[in-house]
């Protein structure tokens, strides 16, 4: 299981690696690292606290915190949609901390109801946590970063390099050629 | 005794229950629970369902409420009189529709 502390250290070490800051309030602090918390108990994975999961690994990967969409929403609005994540200016109280709208695409949110299994999520086995699941619509790609080369697979290249901070622009696909005409 | 039918609502009590007054949320949200609390302290009688533990079959149920209301997938979903859909925490739509 796990703690409560280790999920705020994570959160802390991952807003100082990125310039960020995490909300300022205790009470909404406290609130979204349990969210995370409970997540990644009942799912095997901590996903978005204020976000619908699939409890299906490979369709809620871009609602894994931090999400797919927490730097551009850091960037437009000063902190992300739960306001995990805030801005300095946030932080600092100069910037007020309304709802913002969401920016995960309506084709990815679907498959939280669609996908979702059977029954009651309250008390996951540890099944939950297998990648196994029938790929179905899912198109896995490789990507990588022309700037720095991180590699990754998945649907779409994210917003930005983790290693690198590139914009999306920055990343290429990868085609494998077999070479079987021999 | 649970009716396989019916969606599973949590009825909170308010002095004030002139509209009819649904809530999708999800447990963990943080602006789902703001949401909450802003109708308990305006005494506003409200239902609310908690999406993320509901099973397949309510998922869908509530999807479908809520598209065909042309809402959006974001949470809270506040449905007043199985009319007005507003998305997200949305204090002053929810003032407005409400009348407080
Ligand atoms: S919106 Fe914020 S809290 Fe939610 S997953 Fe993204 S980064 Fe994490």
């Amino acid at each position: 299981m796990i703690t409560l502390e280790k999920v705020r250290r994570r959160a802390e070490s991952d807003a100082k690696s990125h310039g960020y800051f995490l909300n300022p309030d205790a009470e909404s602090l406290k609130n979204l690292l349990e969210g995370l918390q409970k997540n990644e108990e009942r799912y095997g994975y901590p996903s978005c606290p204020c976000r619908l999961a699939s409890r299906k690994f490979e369709f809620d990967r871009d609602i894994i915190c931090p999400c797919d969409y927490r730097d551009p929403d850091v960037q437009e609005y000063g902190y992300c949609y739960c306001a995990l994540y805030v801005r300095k200016d946030v932080f600092e109280g100069k910037t007020s901390v309304l709802p913002i709208p969401e920016r995960r695409p309506f084709q990815k949110q679907i498959r939280s109801y669609a996908a979702s299994g059977e029954g009651v999520a309250e008390k996951p086995s540890e099944a939950t946590t297998v990648v196994t699941e029938k790929p179905s619509k899912i198109i896995l790609k490789m990507w990588y970063c022309k700037q720095c080369g991180y590699v990754c697979f998945r649907e779409e290249p994210p917003y930005v390099c983790p290693i690198c901070k590139a914009k999306r622009e920055m990343f290429a696909e990868i085609t494998i050629h077999s070479d079987n005409h021999k | 005794m649970r009716d396989k039918k019916k969606m599973q609502t949590i009825k909170v009590p308010g002095k004030n229950n002139k509209h009819k007054v649904l809530m999708y949320a999800i447990s963990t949200c943080v602006w789902c629970k703001r949401a909450k609390k802003f109708l308990t302290e305006n005494n506003i009688e409200y239902e609310y369902v908690d999406v993320d533990v509901c099973n397949r079959e309510d998922r869908d149920k509530i999807r479908e409420a809520i598209l065909s209301r042309g809402g959006r997938l974001s949470y809270p979903t506040v449905i007043v009189d199985d009319r007005s859909l507003i998305t997200g925490f949305n204090e002053g739509q929810l003032r407005e529709v409400l009348e407080i």
